[in-house]
């Protein structure tokens, strides 16, 4: 038998992405394996005797029988260390970046490109000196990594002992050494600057907290109908072009976290790009600073290799993991997950297992579970709070909501937005259904939103639904018999439901309304609430609707949006402008009835 | 390496054989299945293992006698042949060409599968193709680089108003525009008609054609698209052109696919198709783009007739996963004899957003496409009510509404198949029908370009609703 030095194996067959292998005893389940000449990467998933099946991450066009099969050691792993903020990597975690100053325009199979550069240099400023005692999670020095994130370095786990040597102030390589640390059994350890993690693995922390504090995303109907907390998972279910992108691009440019991790999952090439043209130019509305200077881009497009679509998720959250770590507050959009449960199939039906439903293996949902567990707001290592928070699109085949990638990750997340292909087609936008959708963070977050923002904020946000979902009974009704015929209360509700529509839910993704704070929402809401409390007690008087409605004022509060969120000065004056048309009405209808006695 | 040859087969199963200890085979290689009589079918390595190798072969297996059939290993790829002088010829599905002038000199073989393009080479395309039809370009606004597939139903005119497109699509800025037709399983006369019409309007000379008629091997319809691209490609970022390809049918390859897969016993997923259709469907629609650093550009615009109307159907499912965005052809529309019959609430353009308004199209072209939709959404819920409660009993908003919809439909939406419009011009167009509704119904424009664009004084419009009795 071989040793663990000379472990070769033989490709046995090929079909597609899945190839056999011969000669396997001696490897381990789930290492990550160097095929052929090409040095494909493959990695273990099944073993049999001496045989084994791989999941190959490269096109294994032009492969043949015999081709020699070497290990690496580990499993299928990312390295972690400063350096990645900004950065674009493919499924596996290769810099797409370095590949093109390599390769040219094309991804062609074989291409080996370490992961962070090496010999980048930065600023290390340590936090210990030699003599003192680490265990996991101290922390060993900073670095800027970027404008916007200082990069923690922290003693990694299962490293506990008295440093005998630490990196001076000043210059470190990525690939260089933080410090040396003697361990209990006498051996001295490097604490290397870069680590390597096994993506299939959660990284450790201390504790579990409660998600009661909100990720705020400055989007309108998010924030205020539908809040996520900071930790929390979410889901975006919605057919062809009703808006996903559009939206897990609005959440990785707005959301109030220190780091987003966008994963394109199996989508296509110009979103990324996309991405990589619109975040260096855009800013940061909090601190004025590029948007990639937070943000890490993890890409497997859809004409990408299958399997590395399956563990671009699992990077892409590893990732995440780390920078939660030190402390930071990390928001993971994954776009699509349908395409990586869909990627978990076709591997699966090459393997010929046996389906469960509509092709999908019976193992989707405990794997759609483990990866939406591995958000949470956790206390870290390291002592600090630290949050990552899962966003996660569903493509359900024909906009249908019953099939099993929706029905499963519905059972693992906490906020739902499901995308309505009627807003779309009216470009509602964004088509967050408010009668489909839910956050079971609502009531945990409602607390922070009344003491940080307003302390109307629940009230105004269940009044809002609750006219909302009243107006849905009306419609249906106004689909019947027209308008005409409803009382003048009901028509009152339904026109300030159609004020909140499109004054308030709607929000492009685009211009100055972009980013709405929520301070900015609030006084929208609280405006057209105001107009349906004053109208309604007209309404009661007997003033007829359409005195109401019919002013400029009024139309303007569908507009309110396009005002500035810092504009309070505008906003003062559309109240104004209401209160007098509101006034006007009330003073001529009591003019009338005193007339009339 | 010479290459190598095995006489006889040991299975035929619908268009697979097996082939017994062929060590040196690759997966994906492609082979030449030399029949008793001496004819010659190509085939391609599906599966390989150390005992036998699967051949899918095109042309399919008909009078293969297993023990005298001879199998010669190619020591390559599905390649296809580019040079130059490719502008202007005529191919096969298996591109071979079939216009007489003999074969392609002097160029280089590609692997027609082509290679997934870097998401960091790609630029995010951004320019104005200009179409002259008002629904696609103030609607769904076709951009340059762009995957935009038509979704249409039989019998619908999606062969004209490709045609309409190919012959009207002027790229302001850029006269080095070429055409790649890919025509997958279609009939002679649609084929035909493509032919003509194209070489009518002027586009004979930079057109490329890679035919499978619906009467030729199924399995060759797998490699056409294929070529198609590759041919596309090298036009684009080789030789510098603006390149238009026009697939059509997707249908017919999905269907292609679906029988090589349950040939193969793979296992099937929705309704039959592989569980890879949407990376194979990818691997193909990706092909589209534009270059950083390079001049040309590949623009999709693949046309798919989606089987009983029906666009959840797994075909234009994924293809809308996948393309950005899509030109949805109503079957309503076409029979009160509108063309072109453009459903304009389900079609869509996603890279629209970046493509119009101030720099590239006209500044208010943003806004006015959005209260279209909107407007246009409204009146099919007003069409329903009065469906119910009957014209007359419509309150005076939703009667403009109606006023709206038919003005829409009969004269911003029709227009000739040889019509050419300016976007101008179908904005000002826009502008005329969005003045007869109510200023309080136009939410999704700002109050600065009503105020431009609708000339009345507010009070003349009369009030936002105006049923109650005055007085």
């Amino acid at each position: 038998m071989n040793s663990k030095g000379t472990r070769l194996g033989r490709v046995e067959m090929v079909n597609g992405p899945v190839i056999n292998a011969s000669g396997m005893s001696d490897f381990a389940m789930r290492e990550m394996i160097h095929i052929g000449e090409k040095r494909l990467l493959g990695e273990i998933i099944r073993m049999s005797g001496d045989y084994a099946t791989i999941q190959v991450y490269e096109d294994t066009q032009g492969m043949r029988v015999g081709e020699e099969i070497e290990g690496s050691g580990e499993p299928l792993s990312v390295s972690l260390g400063p350096g990645l903020i900004g950065g674009f990597f493919d499924g596996i975690g290769r810099p797409l970046g370095a590949l093109l100053e390599k390769e040219g325009m094309y991804i062609a199979p074989g291409i080996e490109v370490p992961m962070i550069d090496p010999d980048k240099a930065w600023e290390i400023s340590p936090s210990v000196v030699a003599g003192d005692m680490v265990t996991a999670g101290t922390l060993l020095g900073t670095i800027q990594e970027t404008g916007l994130v200082l990069h923690r370095v922290i003693c990694p786990a299962n490293i506990e002992g008295e440093l005998t040597w630490v990196v001076p102030d000043g210059r470190i390589t990525s690939g260089g050494i933080v410090a040396k640390v003697k361990v209990a059994s006498g051996k001295i350890v490097d604490v290397p600057l870069t680590q390597r993690w096994p993506v299939r693995t959660p990284r450790p922390y201390r504790d579990r907290l409660l998600p009661d504090e909100p990720l705020v995303t400055g989007q309108r109907v998010i924030d205020g109908l539908f809040p996520i907390a900071k930790g929390g998972t979410a889901a975006i279910p919605g057919g062809f072009g009703t808006g996903k992108t559009v939206t897990q691009h609005q959440l990785a440019k707005w959301s109030e976290a220190q780091i987003v991790v966008y994963i394109g999952c199996g989508e296509r090439g110009n979103e990324m790009t996309d991405v990589l043209e619109q975040f260096p130019v855009l800013e940061d509305p909090r601190s004025g600073r590029p948007l990639m200077e937070r943000t890490i881009l993890v890409a497997n497009t859809s004409n990408m290799p299958v399997a590395a679509r399956e563990a671009s998720i699992y990077t892409g959250i590893t990732i995440a993991e780390y920078f939660r770590d030190m402390g930071y507050d990390v928001a993971l959009m994954a776009d699509s997950t349908s395409r990586w449960a869909e990627a978990l199939r076709e591997i699966s039906g090459r393997l010929e297992e046996i389906p469960a439903e509509e092709g999908f293996p019976a193992y989707l949902p405990s794997r759609l579970a483990e990866f939406y567990e591995r958000a949470g707001r956790v206390v870290t290592q390291y002592g600090e709070n630290g949050s990552v928070s899962i966003i996660g699109a569903v493509s359900p085949p024909g906009g249908d909501f019953t099939e099993p990638v929706t029905r499963h990750t519905k059972r693992f997340i906490r906020c739902f937005w499901g995308l309505d292909k009627n807003l779309a087609n009216a470009r509602h936008f964004p088509a967050i259904s408010w009668l489909d959708s839910y956050s079971e963070y609502a009531k945990e977050v409602e607390e922070w939103f009344c003491g940080n923002v307003e302390p109307k904020w629940g009230e105004l946000r269940e009044k809002a639904r609750a006219i909302l979902l009243e107006d849905e009974k009306i419609q249906q009704v106004i689909r019947l018999v027209g308008e005409d015929v409803l009382p003048d209360d009901q028509r009152l509700l339904s026109y300030t439901a159609f004020l909140v529509k499109n004054g308030y839910l709607q929000q492009a993704a685009f211009g100055s309304d972009s980013y709405s704070p929520p301070s900015k929402g609030f006084a929208i809401l609280d405006l057209i609430m105001y107009f349906y409390d004053r109208g309604m007690e007209l309404v009661k008087q007997g003033v007829p609707i359409s005195l109401i409605r019919e002013s400029d004022a009024v139309v303007n509060l569908t507009h309110l949006r396009e005002i500035p969120p810092d504009d309070k000065p505008s906003f003062e004056d559309a109240r104004a402008r209401l209160d007098s048309h509101l006034d006007r009405v009330e003073t001529e209808r009591t003019r009338e009835q005193g007339g009339e006695k | 390496m010479p290459l190598s040859e095995y006489i006889g087969i040991s299975e035929i199963n619908g268009p697979f054989i097996l082939v017994e200890s062929t060590p040196d085979a690759f997966f994906g290689e492609l082979v030449d299945v030399v029949a008793p009589g001496g004819k010659v079918r190509r085939g391609r390595v599906v599966s390989i293992s150390k005992k036998a190798t699967l051949v899918q072969v095109f042309g399919g297996t008909d009078n293969l006698i297993p023990n005298e059939t001879r199998v010669r290993f190619l020591n390559r790829s599905l390649e296809v042949s580019l040079a130059p002088n490719i502008v202007g010829r005529a191919f096969n599905g298996l591109g071979e060409p079939t216009d007489g002038c003999g074969p392609v000199f002097g160029g280089h073989r590609v692997n027609a599968n082509g290679m997934p393009l870097n998401p960091m080479a790609r630029q995010y395309p951004k320019d104005f193709i200009h179409t002259g039809i008002s629904a696609i370009d103030t609607l769904t606004t076709l951009i340059r680089g762009q995957k935009l597939p038509i979704f249409s139903g039989n019998g619908l005119p999606h062969n004209q108003l490709a045609v309409q497109i190919a012959t009207q699509a002027r790229l302001m800025t850029s006269e080095n525009f070429a055409v790649v037709f890919a025509g997958i399983g279609i009939k002679h006369d649609d084929a035909e008609f493509f032919m003509r019409e194209l070489s009518e309007n002027g586009r004979s000379n930079n057109i490329v054609t890679f035919l499978n008629l619906a009467d030729d091997p199924v399995i060759e319809r797998i490699a056409t698209p294929r070529m198609a691209l590759s041919a596309a490609e090298y036009m684009a970022y080789e030789l510098g052109m603006h390149v238009l390809v026009i697939i059509t049918d997707m249908t017919s390859y999905c269907e292609a696919l679906r029988e090589l897969g349950v040939a193969a016993g793979e296992v099937p997923s929705r309704k039959g198709y592989p569980a890879y259709l949407y990376s194979d469907l990818a691997s193909l629609y990706e092909r589209a783009g534009v270059v950083r650093g390079v001049s040309g550009s590949v623009t999709q615009l693949p046309i798919l007739t989606m089987p009983n109307d029906d666009i959840t159907h797994p075909i234009p499912d994924l293809t809308g996963f996948i393309t950005e965005g899509q030109i949805v052809l109503s079957r309503d529309l076409d029979g009160k004899g509108i063309y072109p019959p453009i459903d304009v609430l389900t079609s869509l353009s996603r890279l629209m957003k970046d493509g119009i308004g101030k720099g590239f199209t006209r500044d208010d072209h943003p806004g006015v496409a959005s209260q279209l939709f909107a407007s246009y959404s409204r009146v099919q819920d007003v069409r329903s009510l009065a469906g119910v409660v009957g014209e007359d009993e419509l309150s005076k908003t939703d009667k403009l509404s109606l006023e709206f919809g038919g003005l829409f439909e009969g004269k911003f939406l029709r227009q000739g198949t040889d019509e050419d419009r300016d976007i101008g011009l179908s904005l000002d167009m826009a502008w005329d029908i969005l003045s007869t509704l109510p200023k309080g119904d136009l939410t999704r424009l700002s109050l600065d370009e009503i105020k431009e664009h609708i000339k009345e004084p507010v009070e003349a419009n009369g009030p936002v609703d105006s049923k109650e009795p005055k007085g």
